[in-house]
């Protein structure tokens, strides 16, 4: 079937099998790799990334389900002079990873929070990420990055 | 100034955090057009025969590029099938659950699970061996044949009791420290190519060398026949550490199909076929006096191996390397045994078996100090070894270079408040708080840069435009190595960082070097760089006296700018630049390998501060304060990052994580919705107190930081489990310390009052 | 891990969707959000030959405040739920209960109307359906019919709803009483409830205590006699045979319904 998304501010169109998941769908088709493939269960958020602005787990949806519908990746964060966001930028300033893999979902994660809560304390922070797991940090430092990143913006 | 010991953002991040990283999975490569996707078929079953593998129905299928089964592997030198001993694709029996048995190539990457599935095999059940004790009894053996389980033993081969004889007081008890997974978020994958009789494999690893010597040994090709390069890695924790089967199968695959071949396996996969860590069942014994001094410790360990040997044998050993921890003990006795079953393998996870060491003796400190009634911090602090008595050697035999141990808990405590917190605890028992509280504190050494005589590898060379480039023989995939050792350049040379360019893994760009784990890099690696800037600076001494015709002795480097200037003489000086136009054809740099025949032992203390529902069973960690002491910190951030994670990781052993198998010896927890990965919203913020004391093993003083938290973090979480119910008797719960388990404790405990 | 293949069609409407299920019959999945059924696809555990893909009937998709009750939506989503005006004010367990499914991705995707459709009985939602005595409308071939919620859960991922029917409106009264709690224990945040309680006024769902989300009737009834808050509680797992997993044993689960039923009647006696 034909999927036609907008990505990143840009419209795309392909051919796909219908079972193809988004996940894939952007990495493969769209050729856009930042967003990682982690459990395939719809638990670790390596894959997150903002249908219509709001975080959903892209291995856990149909490329067809978003027919028509916007997506944005952790490149579509990026300025085009390449400059980070505020979320971006506190990732780096506070060391909020460290192998970078599930950074993308969690900084896509963060990106949805923030949007929806733009002054989170730090317990609302942690349960916001529940569904985006990091081996390296411990989370601590994207606690952090988060509470930065919100002070940042005020 | 100097920039070592400042905070230095990671450089890095920006490309992390704007286009991604490139995993694995991310490659692109024009070499790899046209791949083979890899998908394993994998027994369903924990230990059974083969009777019949009949891949035809796969074979029909359009865009199957082939079906290799161990019948297929007739190409590679043949193994000594001795016990223990691990085979590519399983060949007449599997012994463990999600073993590998066939491997199929499609043109398409969906279609592999589809055509995978087609494939048939005939399995004929044998009895299963799951846990250490059914290992044991050998009733059934994994390898007929032989005629025990048990495949490798070591330490005392008979227990004295004399050793307690003279004890006021002695405890004993059976502990379990869990099997876990090291789960990092980027699962295992390779890629293979074959050309011109020459193997170039791409791996998600820790150690690219290692995984050439495992490669080039196990497929009996030249040394110079594998290239083994390393993309971008999403962590490791121990687990990828060298070659597993699967990678070494794929690139058997690519040879043997002339095509391309690209495989990453599914988490489930990886759940199962990624080596496990920990699972070893202790037997402490600690004796002393009512005064709280501990005079012997026995620490007796039963190392489940998993189905094959991959690093069971080893780990045991280091377990009773460190058994007695950071204490002064007059007798100490250690023995192991490593048993087989028809579990997945067990290998390196994030500490190695010296985290299985330190929750031994920090458990038999607790046990012995509720004995004898007196506060575990003080039972502690009347047995730790001196700051005069380093270097230190123990009595199984490690010797501990430096350390301040006492200061290091009494910091600890006082950071936590430690006073305040008994005091609070003593309030909640008054009044019967449904929260309990309970403080834990583990004090801890441990090994790191173990091996040290195969040291590490760096080459630096300085460009005719300024800039450097940095190649270094560790295998960073997290740490940050890039940042950290173009830090120790700039310190050294003067060029600042940003003209700096740290790489590192391609076996063909430098041909030897050991890898990241051990937490061996900064002491190695680091090292090593270290040692290439002082031979390039040294170089670059004579250079500068030739262009200015004078001394080299009156040559000096000004390390805030990097320009060489004569002593006592004005003017602009030489820059690095024109130093390596005067060095000519074979540039300004230097090829270092820094060994040294001590290993180095960092230490610490934790306390942490649990909130026990005893209604509920329910623990929660609410603070976690440590102190931990690898030595001078070259960039605080990077340090800080991995005793976070280490915290982390500790912590859920305690409180969360276990792989867990049925009595079929399946396993249930093969995802993450079943494994239960610790999360943000089950973790408190973590407070970390500096302390460094140097070592003179190597020249930065430095020792490793990237297992310390682990190491800490386990036994101080349990502890503060137990001890929020301490006043109801409970003296011991096992790992994890789930709401269940502490339910069953506190009813227990009920009942026996 | 990938799906079996299968054949996508999408509903543009309700309508749409019947006529889409009733020609594809018993091969045909209806998929809203996905969050239950696509997991399983991908294990292998599911393999529809055809999902028609309901996620895009925006007429199912209101929460709307009628005379007597309030009006949900089927394909409402948590997030939805669980930040609507109207239901803080009118129906806050739900929004509590809601905000508290998943994670904040599954929110976004999960539907109330999925989660009911699947019967799950550790799912959060239809235990407080189920306590809110809410009731379920239902499309399908002979028209539209009403199911309360007490008739709806026949057992494990078994509901009253027919291959060709499609759910499509939750009626939830407005309760006599305000007062109202939620208690869930999970191993994680993230996790499914080991057990659940939700307490509006004298009623009290359960969730994971069985084969389906139940009522707790003894302490209905008892509090109904006037027992104090910690009798009726004691009496949450009667007649309950929660199953036995890795998380709980059936003992353990029992105990966890007396103690959470007992806090959550405390706290909404705290908020009455």
């Amino acid at each position: 079937m034909n999927v036609t998304i907008t990505v990143n501010g840009e419209k795309t169109s392909h051919e796909v099998e219908d079972r193809t998941l988004l996940v894939h769908h952007l990495r493969d088709a769209v050729g856009l790799t930042a967003t990682n493939i982690g459990c395939d269960t719809s638990t670790c958020g390596s894959c997150t990334v903002l249908l219509n602005g709001e975080s959903v787990k892209s291995c856990t949806v149909l490329a067809a389900q978003v027919d028509g519908d916007e997506i944005q990746t952790l490149e579509g964060l990026t300025g085009e002079d390449g400059e980070m966001d505020a979320v971006q930028n506190a990732f780096q300033q506070k060391h909020a990873l460290q192998c970078g893999f599930c950074t993308p979902g969690m900084v896509m994660a963060a990106t949805s929070l923030l949007r929806e809560n733009p002054d989170p304390t730090e317990d609302e922070i942690r349960m916001a990420l529940k569904g985006n797991l990091c081996r390296c940090t411990g989370y601590h430092n994207i606690v952090q990055a988060i509470l930065t990143a919100a002070e940042d913006a005020r | 100034m100097s920039i070592l010991g400042t905070r230095v953002v990671r450089t890095e991040d920006p490309r992390l955090l704007t286009t991604g990283a490139t995993y694995l999975e991310d490659l692109r490569l024009p070499e790899l057009q046209g791949a083979a996707y890899a998908t394993f078929v994998r027994s369903p079953m924990a230990h059974a025969r083969i009777t019949e593998i009949d891949v035809s129905a796969a074979l029909a299928e359009p865009g199957v590029v082939a079906v290799l089964t161990a019948r297929d592997l007739d190409d590679i030198p043949d193994r000594p099938a001795g016990a223990g001993a691990e085979p590519l694709l399983a060949g007449d029996v599997v012994r463990f659950a999600g073993e590998p048995v066939a491997l199929v190539l499609t043109e398409e990457a969906y279609q592999g699970e589809d055509v995978a599935e087609l494939v048939s095999v005939d399995y004929e059940e044998l009895p299963v061996v799951v846990g250490v004790d059914q290992g044991l009894r050998d009733e059934t053996l994994l390898f007929p044949g032989t005629d025990s389980n048990v495949v490798s033993t070591g330490g005392a081969e008979a227990f004295d009791d004399a050793a307690f004889a003279d004890c006021e007081v002695v405890v004993e008890r059976t502990i379990v420290n869990q099997r876990v997974a090291a789960a990092p978020l980027e699962v295992r994958a390779t890629a293979a190519i074959w050309a011109d009789d020459r193997m170039t494999l791409w791996v998600s690893t820790q150690n690219v060398h290692g995984v050439r010597d495992a490669v080039v040994d196990r497929l009996g090709l030249g040394k110079g026949a594998v290239r083994v390069i390393a993309p971008d890695v999403g962590g490791g924790f121990g687990a990828k550490i060298g070659a597993d089967r699967e990678t070494i199968t794929v690139g058997w695959a690519a040879r043997r199909t002339g095509r391309p071949v690209r495989w990453v396996e599914t988490r489930n996969e990886n759940m199962v076929g990624m080596s496990h860590g920990r699972a070893q069942v202790h037997t402490v014994t600690i004796g002393g006096s009512r005064d709280g001094r501990v005079s012997a410790y026995r620490l007796d360990i039963v190392q489940d191996c998993g189905a094959y040997i991959r690093l069971g044998t080893m780990l045991p050993n280091l377990t009773m390397l460190m058994a007695s921890g950071v204490y002064d003990l007059p007798r100490v006795e250690t023995a192991y045994r490593t048993v087989l079953t028809n579990t997945t393998p067990i290998a390196a996870y994030r500490g190695a078996g010296r985290p299985e060491a330190t929750a031994a003796i920090e458990r038999a400190m607790d046990l012995f100090a509720a004995e004898i009634g007196m506060d575990a911090a003080e039972v502690r602090r009347r047995n730790l070894v001196p700051p005069d008595k380093f270097p230190f050697t123990t009595k199984t035999g490690a010797t501990y270079d430096t350390g301040e141990y006492a200061k290091a808990l009494d910091t600890v405590l006082d950071a936590a408040g430690y006073e305040e917190l008994r005091a609070e605890q003593r309030r909640r028992r008054e009044r019967g708080d449904p929260r309990q509280l309970g403080i834990g504190v583990s004090t801890y050494v441990e090994i790191t840069g173990g091996g040290p005589e195969a040291g590490e590898t760096a080459r630096l060379s300085v460009h005719t435009d300024g800039t450097v480039t940095v190649w270094t023989g560790s295998s960073p995939h997290g740490q940050g190595h890039a940042t950290a050792w173009a830090m120790l350049v700039q310190d050294e040379l003067g060029i600042p960082m940003d003209r700096i360019t740290v790489r590192h893994g391609d076996t063909d760009v430098l041909t030897e070097g050991v890898g990241t784990f051990g937490s061996r890099s900064l002491q190695l690696g680091g090292t090593a760089v270290h040692n290439a800037a002082v031979e390039v600076k040294e170089r670059a001494r004579e250079l500068a006296a030739e262009e200015m015709e004078a001394d080299p002795a009156d040559l000096v480097l000004d390390t805030e700018n990097g320009t060489w200037t004569v002593r006592g003489v004005p003017g602009q000086g030489v820059a690095w630049a024109q130093l390596a136009e005067r060095a000519g054809p074979d540039g300004l740099s230097a090829d270092t390998k820094f060994a040294t025949k001590q290993a180095t032992f960092p230490f610490g203390a934790h306390v942490a501060v649990v909130e026990v529902d005893i209604e509920t069973g329910v623990p929660r960690l609410v603070r976690h304060v440590t102190v931990d002491d690898a030595g001078p910190v070259v960039n605080p951030i990077l340090a800080e990052g991995q005793r976070h994670g280490g915290i982390a990781q500790g912590a859920a052993q305690a409180l969360y994580e276990e792989m867990a198998y049925d009595e079929y010896g399946n396993p249930v927890t093969a995802t993450l919705m079943d494994y239960t990965f610790v999360t943000a919203a089950e973790l408190p913020s973590f407070e970390l107190v500096a302390m460094e004391t140097p070592t003179s093993v190597n020249p930065l003083g430095v020792k490793g930081i990237g297992e310390a938290g682990t190491i800490g973090s386990t036994p101080a979480v349990q502890s503060a489990v137990v001890d929020a119910l301490a006043h109801l008797g409970i003296r011991h719960i096992d790992m994890p310390a789930t709401p269940e388990r502490v339910w069953t404790a506190i009813n227990e405990a009920r009942t026996a009052q | 891990m990938i799906p079996p293949k299968f054949v996508y069609r999408r509903a543009g409407s309700a309508e749409e969707a019947l006529s889409l299920v009733a020609e594809y019959g018993d091969d045909a999945k209806l998929i809203a959000g996905g969050h239950s059924l696509l997991p399983l696809m991908k294990l292998r555990l599911a393999q529809p030959e055809v999902l028609v893909d309901i996620g895009r009937v925006r007429e199912l998709s209101y929460i709307r405040g009628e005379a007597d009750h309030i009006a949900i939506g089927a394909l409402t989503r948590y997030h939805d739920l669980e930040h609507s005006e109207l239901l803080a004010e009118e129906l806050p367990l739900l929004a509590h209960a809601s905000g508290r499914v998943g994670d904040p991705q599954v929110r976004h995707r999960g539907t109330i109307g999925g989660s009911i459709a699947h019967g799950d009985a550790a799912s959060d939602v239809p235990a407080v359906v189920l306590a809110l005595d809410g009731t379920l409308v239902v499309s399908g071939p002979s028209g539209v019919r009403e199911i309360p919620s007490g008739e709806f859960f026949h057992g494990p991922f078994e509901t009253a709803l027919e291959p060709e029917e499609l759910l499509t409106e939750i009626r939830l009264p407005r309760p006599a009483s305000s007062s109202w709690a939620f208690q869930k224990l999970t191993s994680r945040a993230i996790d499914w409830a080991v057990v659940a309680v939700a307490v509006q006024g004298r009623s009290v769902g359960l969730v994971n205590m069985g084969s389906t989300p139940l009522r707790a009737t003894a302490v209905e009834r008892a509090l109904a006699d006037g027992a104090a808050i910690p009798d009726a509680a004691a009496q949450a797992a009667e007649g309950t045979s929660p199953f036995p997993d890795r998380n709980a044993s059936t003992a353990y689960r029992q105990h966890l319904a007396r103690v959470l039923t007992r806090r959550a009647l405390e706290e909404a006696g705290s908020r009455a």
